[in-house]
């Protein structure tokens, strides 16, 4: 990985008359194949990079980045950045974090794998047998989206005009398909995937195959609903966006734009006791680690809720200087620029199995997809649509679509009253089941 | 930069990057004749700019240019796609060789297909492209904004004001020779406002912009109206009382309530899932699916609208597609490859994110035609239901044909008068079965302010929508009021 080069624009940007910068070098190669109904249907290559430069005239700057590396290209994106800071005005609470609190030594989180690409043919043999897998399972799976192997292979690197320069690499592999079930003219798709930074810790094909034609079968026969207020139990993967709607809310942009539900909430209760959620960037080998944040910032566990108490917000340097508080290493970046992002994101478990919950509910909803954007980050007002299962003593009966679940996210959280004992960590937000002791599910 | 102006994409890529029609010619001729049922070059320049005011204070002025190759080779229903961000003829060479890797795994039908030879539009010829605006004068706009939403109402505590512009220079040349290109610019200006009154906060937001030029903003009195809307609608939530649960009528506004189409059957009627049969709407060809005051169209030509496009990302002229006409179900938007595997013609909506991606079947402007009634009629006419007049965004189930979209500013109507201001609620329907409740068509179509971005498959792409008033018996309203 070129660090010379990010060394090289840095040298730049200070001839330029630039007080302080940093920048931020991506390369990547991308490979995905696609199988659909047993033929190949789609195969990509790329490769790609991008420098990205944040620059500072005193306490003004800006930010300028370019996907041609080429030197002319380059300095003219420092050049262009360093006039754009020039006519931006003052910030007091601008500039580069300092440079006591940069990392001293990068950990390393095994986020490469070691092993041998596979060829192509491999890859589409891999999509092949994951599809086949839920084409098979039931001869009601008629019809299908496809299904997909990817893997990228990515370097990063970050530098500062403070002299920081360090750089890690990652790779990531993953395996997805859509199922089509279909009985009497009614449709239904589901999906379901599985992603690693290890190609050896992908699940099974065939097992990601199954499983996507057991959730699309499940959903044959959907009724719609009246509308009820009842228990809602919330799957671990709907229940992982109640959590991401939570971070959101407590990231420091939305907190100094004074556009959050969790405003002035800290140290406070915002959800029931059994909520506990947690931040982990240094768990070896999975998706959401890395060794330093966006600012170059040693990474460390957070806890963001700790039984239902808001611990912590999650801010980067200039959203934590704007709150007269302390960055928590939560620094995001990408090609255009800084951002506050979570890593391993998880709601802890708690004790009672997914079996139980459901059981717990007399007349309720088990809802295993979201769609829509119905959050309100400022009021917490939540309401969008919903599928899933409809759950009479204690069983799973029959599916449902074409409803919503609504509330308001801090009275939701107050009323989170079972947590499940299966979290597995799959993805980067993620949650046990969730039950919530009522919602409104709005439907005809 | 004022250098892309009126620039000629051909000469463009060959004094730039020395990549002219001939060697792509050659290295599509070269590569891939012969052996696949289509194939195509395509060079992407593009520079984006992002200012964004907040209390007062720049918060981000950046300056982003990205540029890339991506070459496409079709065999059958397969795609092969590789890009690279250094456009070069070696680099083009070499994603040729990769891209034919799938067409030697299949058996081609060895004939070309034809290229969509057609006269490009000329829809947005600008007399200064928006991102050459001297910047100056655009923190200068966002600043007199910042300070229109605050006078605009003592209750409004923070403005963040945005003006997104860019401009994308394209060419693509097919394995037939065919080669056309297109410089396309577009800008996006932005107001959110945050009202805070007795611990109480809420958020409003409006916007617009297109394929137009700086000036644009200033005419029309269009930013102080996008000042005060924002302002507007943050206050009225203040008020807001919880939504109402259940089935009922609701009255769709003008403009931007057209995100119903975008979902409810836009999505529905793209080629790609027809083809492969997985669409709620595949098969419904010549079918009733929408009440005889419904007609539908996409249209791609209307002059600089942010979804328009001289031409598509495959080189073909955009058009106008009826796809719903009185009721019945008439068109399908293509692109070549799915035009091709059905028989039909491409419509000119071959759309990708950017060369990074391989274009795929998306819309451009999809609006309901007006009709008749007086909209102060059709409000009379409901007895008890809903007014939703600015909407947040929308998905949809292509395979069930559930589609979903958010409120954001509704009243309750109770005897024909527009009364409480309700909270933000999702509407959830099927899109096969809404608009045959549409019973009221109002005569005031109107297109949105130019806002719009649909995402598929991980690809963003600028759209529009539009819509009349109308009316519609019996959707789910999903608020909180039981």
């Amino acid at each position: 990985m070129n660090q010379d080069l990010l060394v090289e624009v840095l040298k730049r940007a200070a001839q330029r008359g630039a007080t302080a910068a940093d920048g931020y070098l991506v390369e990547e190669t991308r490979f995905g194949a696609s199988v659909r109904m047993g033929e190949i249907e789609n195969i990509s290559h790329s490769r790609e990079q991008r420098l990205a430069l944040r620059v500072f005239a005193g306490r003004a700057s800006a930010a300028a980045s370019t996907s041609d590396l080429s030197r002319e290209s380059l300095e003219r994106v420092v050049d262009e950045a360093t006039a754009l800071a020039r006519i931006t005005g003052e910030d007091p609470h601008a500039g580069l974090p300092d440079p006591s609190v940069l990392v001293e030594r990068v950990p390393d989180l095994d986020l490469e794998d070691g092993g041998e690409d596979l060829s192509p043919e491999e890859k589409i043999e891999i999509a092949r047998r994951t599809e086949a897998a839920a084409l098979e399972s039931d001869p009601r799976i008629t019809n299908s989206e496809g299904a997909e192997y990817s893997n990228r292979h990515a370097r990063y690197a970050y530098a500062t005009s403070h002299g920081f320069v360090h750089g890690y690499a990652t790779t990531s592999f993953g395996i997805s398909v859509a199922p089509i079930a279909s009985r009497n003219g009614e449709m239904q798709r589901d999906y379901w995937y599985s992603t690693s930074r290890k190609r050896a810790r992908l699940e099974d094909p065939a097992a990601v195959g199954r499983t996507a034609a057991a959730r699309a079968l499940r959903r044959l026969g959907a009724r719609k609903m009246k509308t009820v207020e009842v228990p809602v139990v919330f799957d671990p993967d709907t229940a992982a966006s109640l959590v991401r709607s939570i971070a959101g809310a407590a990231s420091g942009p939305s907190l100094y734009r004074r556009a959050s539900f969790l405003l002035d909430r800290r140290g406070t209760k915002i959800a029931s006791p059994a909520v506990t959620i947690v931040d982990d960037p240094l768990i070896p080998a999975a998706l959401g680690s890395r060794p330093f944040d966006g600012e170059g910032l040693a990474t460390r566990r957070s806890v963001l809720v700790e039984e239902g108490v808001l611990e912590s917000y999650l801010l980067d340097t200039y959203s934590a200087r704007k709150l007269g508080l302390e960055s928590t290493h939560h620094a995001g970046r990408d090609g255009s620029g800084v951002s506050v992002s979570t890593s391993n994101l998880m709601l802890l478990p708690g004790k009672a199995t997914p079996r139980e919950l459901i059981g717990s509910v007399k007349n309720g909803f088990y809802v295993t997809e979201l769609i829509g954007f119905g959050v309100n980050g400022v009021t917490g007002d939540y309401s969008r649509g919903a599928v899933g299962l409809w759950i009479e003593n204690g069983e799973l009966a029959y599916p449902v679509e074409e409803v919503t679940v609504a509330g308001n996210l801090l009275e939701m959280l107050a009323a989170i009253d079972g947590v499940g004992d299966d979290l597995v960590l799959r993805d980067r937000t993620v949650s046990p089941t969730l039950r919530i002791g009522r919602m409104v599910v709005a439907g005809t | 930069m004022t250098e892309l102006a009126r620039t000629r994409p051909e000469t463009f890529f060959s004094d730039r990057f020395s990549v002219t029609s001939g060697l792509m010619e050659r290295v599509l001729g070269g590569s891939l004749i012969g052996k696949v049922d289509d194939a195509d070059i395509y060079l992407e320049y593009r520079i984006n700019e992002e200012l964004v005011l907040e209390e007062g204070i720049v918060k981000k002025a950046s300056r982003h240019v990205s540029q890339g190759a991506g070459v496409r080779a079709q065999a059958g229903t397969r795609t092969g796609y590789a890009h690279t961000d250094e456009i070069s003829i070696k680099n083009l060479e070499e994603a040729a060789r990769q891209a034919r890797a799938i067409a030697d795994r299949s058996g081609a039908s060895g004939t070309l297909a034809l290229p969509s030879r057609g006269r490009p539009h000329d829809l947005y010829t600008l007399a200064e492209q928006p991102i050459a605006a001297d910047l100056a004068r655009k923190l200068d706009l966002l600043r007199r904004i910042d300070a229109e939403t605050r006078a605009a109402d003592p209750r409004v505590k923070q403005v963040i004001a945005s003006m997104a512009s860019e401009e994308v220079v394209m060419l693509i040349a097919t394995a037939s020779g065919w080669t056309v290109g297109d410089v396309r610019p577009l800008t996006r200006l932005n107001v959110t406002a945050i009202a805070e009154e007795g611990g109480k906060r809420e958020i409003g937001s409006y916007g617009g912009g297109g394929r137009v030029t700086f000036d644009f903003f200033s005419e029309e009195g269009r930013w102080r109206r996008f000042a005060s809307e924002a302002a507007r609608q943050a206050v009225l939530k203040l008020g807001a009382v919880a939504a109402p649960a259940g089935s009922m009528t609701v009255v769709f506004g003008p403009g931007w309530p057209g995100i119903l189409l975008h979902e409810a059957i836009g999505h529905g009627l793209e080629g790609d899932f027809n083809r492969k049969g997985t669409s709620a709407f595949a098969g419904r060809m010549g079918q009733k699916v929408a009440s005889e005051l419904v007609t539908v169209v996409d249209d791609g030509t209307i002059p600089n609208r942010r979804g328009s496009l001289n031409v598509d990302d495959e080189g073909t002229p955009t058009g106008r597609t009826v796809l719903i006409e009185n009721g019945i179900l008439t068109g399908y938007m293509q692109d070549r490859l799915n035009a091709r595997l059905m028989g039909m013609k491409p419509t000119g909506n071959g759309r990708r994110e950017s060369y990074a991606y391989a274009p795929m079947p998306r819309m451009t402007n999809t609006f309901m035609l007006a009709g008749q009634d007086d909209p102060a009629d059709i409000l009379r006419s409901v007895k008890h239901g809903l007014y939703a007049v600015t909407f947040g965004g929308g998905q949809v189930d292509i395979t069930n044909g559930k589609f979903v979209f958010s409120a954001s500013e509704a009243y309750l109507v109770e005897d024909g008068r527009v009364t409480a201001p309700v909270k933000g609620a999702t509407l959830i329907g099927n899109g096969p079965e809404a608009l045959t409740h549409v019973s009221r068509v109002g005569r005031d179509l109107q297109l949105d302010e130019g806002v719009g971005t649909c995402g598929k498959d991980g690809q963003s792409v600028p759209v529009g929508v539009g819509l009349p008033t109308i009316r519609i018996d019996g959707i789910t309203v999903g608020g909180t009021a039981v």
